[in-house]
């Protein structure tokens, strides 16, 4: 497999230094004032075009939230949050819709380019009229993506593909107005307004994000994937994805983030909501890359999500996978509700954090149904001065008869200042259930690293190949192309952790 | 090829080499015989470059390149190969991969071209056949769940693949049976020729029967005592390693 010559490769090329990613593009944008109150709610949902009930649906959520406060039981540090220094929503400038590349923003394609987006791909993203009926490249799955360019959705592709299956995939500022009926069913039904701090903040100030409907019988045409950026400065980024699978369905949803290099601190707090109703499957994908701030821990993101998936119908399956390697604070944990019979919840992850980085991550696997199962491998990678936890919570329900959960917990530590931990929590209330829980603490050894330099490979590339071997059970769940970018970005993040 | 002067090495303040005179022409096979504690392993460390190992005088030439100022790796793209005694396990890393990152690596440092995933994966099976290792030890994970033979064979199959100037192998032969002790010996003499070098690091005279060295040399306490041809590792199996050690008798 080439994957690990190539990922060999690019921690040569990337030995320049520095965050790969780490530019921002200076784009026209039209930008609220900063501060956060009912009016600038209003101006969002106005801006948006929103019907009443999404407006008061944003203001409900905004009067729960004023009575909110942080959770404190994560294992974070960061100096408080001024949620009125931060602006709550910016556009790129619409124009109409450009004929072709030519007519594009230059600043927006060498963005792209940075990126490394394939030039067509490109096209769409910036809206060109018509480049997405352009026939695909004959040897690359096909990818449809939907562009987040700060919290505006620039363009969504392969629309015309996916319509023909009767799939729906497009911002969902957009389904609001084409499917306000299905937003309206499924918004908030799985993350609820109130269900904490973060999500509370999102339900309020939302500005955009994927939404996907799969219909009844229908296996996606392709793998549906995203970009997410933050491109403005003190622009918080609340992104809110729905993703609907109807009965036999399937669909693979992948996510890609990257974001410029700032030294302020950016907030970020999406919503993932996840349902799948009986006998379908939904695969989501993450590989998460925001900016982790710098060698000495200034700056990066700030990382809040609430992911969460309903196994609503019986035989129905939520796989999770994230590789998780950038912000400067990760609080996340994509979680399973499995209430059909026979329902199924994974989570595969991997949480890599160097020089002052902070990670608590885990998942919670609530078993309701019958013989539900779940299984949760993380593996966690610590390096400089990080602090990397896992939490997780299984629980069994009364009337989960035959429930079985399989937990996987490895940690990796790299060097002698930083560190890992190990978060259980298991309920069971029902004595026919099966719990399996491992865990294991280990550091790469001096003579792993020795015999691979014995072999001819520099200390950077042992290290990679060493840490790609820890987490290659969770890396063989990613879609192929996603795995060796994961791969790269594991070997990249690790520059310099050693000697 | 090799040129040890006087090397004195040291781990924790402990001297471990007193003084190593050694030299092994190219196309030659050396033995050092020794026993435990004498500095064997010590000796094949300090040459490949490990960590927490005290060069504390002396010189090493190799392939006229002073070796004890370079990085592992550099020594190793130089053509230098550590056979170890205990082969270290890399868990979900795969032997073929880890075979031709190694490879690459070496050819890269060497301005050679890199092998392609299929050019590499025809040489490896050929390598794999010839030293009767069965294909899937190349899917396997590095070391992992392998039997000791496993693990010998797998050293040797590396060695076949990475075609060293100077193969340093450290007690290959420890824990062997006597099929996998031929195995391990064909492998090393399919090797013999003007262009490979090899320092054969065995306390028993066993190994040396299936590879025959030109010279053999007795370690102890950190020294080179006694060198001579092949017969002198029958006449240690005879009378032992006191005969060579008078005040460790």
């Amino acid at each position: 497999m080439p994957a690990v010559a190539e990922t060999l490769d690019t921690v040569q090329a990337a030995t320049e230094g520095g965050y790969k990613w780490g530019f921002s593009t200076d784009i026209e944008m039209e930008m609220a004032p900063k501060g956060l109150n009912e009016d600038i709610i209003r101006l969002i949902s106005a801006r948006k075009n929103e019907p009443q009930w999404l407006l008061d649906w944003r203001l409900a959520a905004y009067a729960v939230w004023l009575k909110m406060t942080e959770p404190e039981w994560a294992m974070l540090n960061h100096p408080p949050i001024d949620y009125q220094d931060l602006h709550y929503y910016a556009a790129p400038k619409k124009k109409p819709g450009p004929k072709s590349l030519d007519e594009v923003d230059p600043e927006l394609l060498r963005t792209y380019e940075k990126l490394g987006i394939p030039l067509r791909e490109r096209a769409i993203l910036a809206g060109v009229e018509g480049a997405d009926g352009a026939p695909a490249d004959g040897d690359r799955p096909q990818v449809a993506m939907d562009a987040v360019f700060d919290s505006v959705s620039v363009a969504t592709t392969f629309k015309s593909t996916l319509a023909k299956a009767g799939v729906i995939f497009c911002p969902i500022s957009e389904a609001v107005q084409e499917h306000p009926e299905l937003v309206r069913k499924y918004l908030g039904s799985v993350v609820p307004t109130n269900d904490n701090y973060f999500a509370a903040l999102n339900s309020a100030v939302f500005t955009d994000g994927s939404f996907v409907y799969i219909p009844k019988g229908v296996r996606c045409p392709m793998e549906l994937s995203t970009y997410f950026r933050i491109n403005a400065r003190n622009t918080g980024q609340f992104e809110r994805t729905l993703i609907i699978a109807e009965e036999g369905s399937f669909v693979s949803y992948l996510e890609g983030c990257t974001a410029p290099q700032r030294d302020e601190n950016q907030l970020h707090a999406a919503v993932v909501e996840l349902v799948a109703f009986d006998d379908a499957q939904i695969k989501y994908s993450t590989v998460q890359n925001w900016y982790p701030g710098d060698a000495e821990g200034k700056g990066g993101i700030y990382n809040f999500v609430t992911k969460r998936g309903h196994c609503r119908g019986a035989r129905s399956k939520i796989s999770w996978t994230q590789v998780e390697t950038g912000s400067a604070i990760t609080w996340k944990y994509p979680s399973c509700v499995l209430q059909g019979d026979d329902s199924v919840g994974e989570f595969y992850s991997v949480a890599l954090t160097n020089n002052y980085q902070q990670a608590d991550t885990g998942t919670k696997m609530i078993h309701i149904g019958k013989r539900t199962k779940s299984t949760i491998v993380s593996k966690g990678i610590s390096a400089g001065h990080s602090n990397n936890t896992y939490r997780g919570l299984v629980r069994i329900d009364r009337r989960a008869d035959g429930a079985r959960n399989f937990t996987q917990c490895d940690s990796l530590l790299i060097g002698d200042q930083c560190g890992a931990h190990t978060v259980p929590y298991i309920e069971s209330r029902n004595p026919t259930a099966k719990l399996e829980h491992e865990a294991t603490t280990s550091k790469i050894a001096e003579d792993q690293l020795f015999y691979c330099r014995q072999r001819g490979l520099s200390q950077e590339d042992a290290v990679g190949l060493i840490v790609n071997g820890f987490c290659k059970d969770v890396l063989k769940e990613l879609p192929m192309e996603f795995a060796v970018e994961a791969q790269k970005l594991l070997a990249i993040s690790l520059e310099g952790s050693v000697g | 090829m090799l040129q040890i002067n006087g090397l004195k090495a040291s781990i924790d303040g402990k001297s471990i080499l007193n003084g190593i005179d050694l030299t092994v022409p190219q196309g030659e096979v050396h033995a050092i015989m020794g026993p435990n504690g004498s500095g064997k392993s010590t000796l094949s460390y300090v040459l490949s470059g490990r960590e927490g190992y005290e060069v504390d005088g002396g010189t090493a030439n190799f392939d006229g390149q002073d070796i004890l100022a370079m990085e592992p790796e550099e020594r190793a793209a130089a053509g230098l190969f550590l056979a170890f005694q205990y082969p270290v396990e890399l868990p979900g890393v795969n032997n073929a991969n880890f075979l031709r990152t190694a490879l690459n690596a070496q050819r890269r440092a060497r301005g050679e071209a890199e092998l392609d995933a299929v050019q590499f994966l025809k040489l490896a099976r050929a390598e794999a056949k010839r030293l009767s290792m069965p294909d899937d030890m190349l899917k396997r994970n590095v070391n992992v769940g392998f039997s000791g033979g496993e693990k010998k064979r797998n050293e040797v199959l590396q060695m076949a693949l990475l075609r060293p100037k100077l193969a340093i192998l450290d007690e290959t032969d420890s824990g062997l049976d006597i099929d996998a002790l031929k195995i391990v010996a064909d492998g090393v003499n399919a090797l013999r020729g003007p262009t490979f070098s090899a320092l054969v690091i065995t306390h028993y005279q066993r190994l040396l029967d299936h590879i025959v060295p030109d010279r053999v040399h007795i370690l102890a306490q950190g020294r080179i005592v006694k060198s001579g041809g092949p017969e002198l590792a029958h006449a240690l199996e005879a009378g032992g390693y006191a005969a060579f050690i008078p005040e460790a008798a």
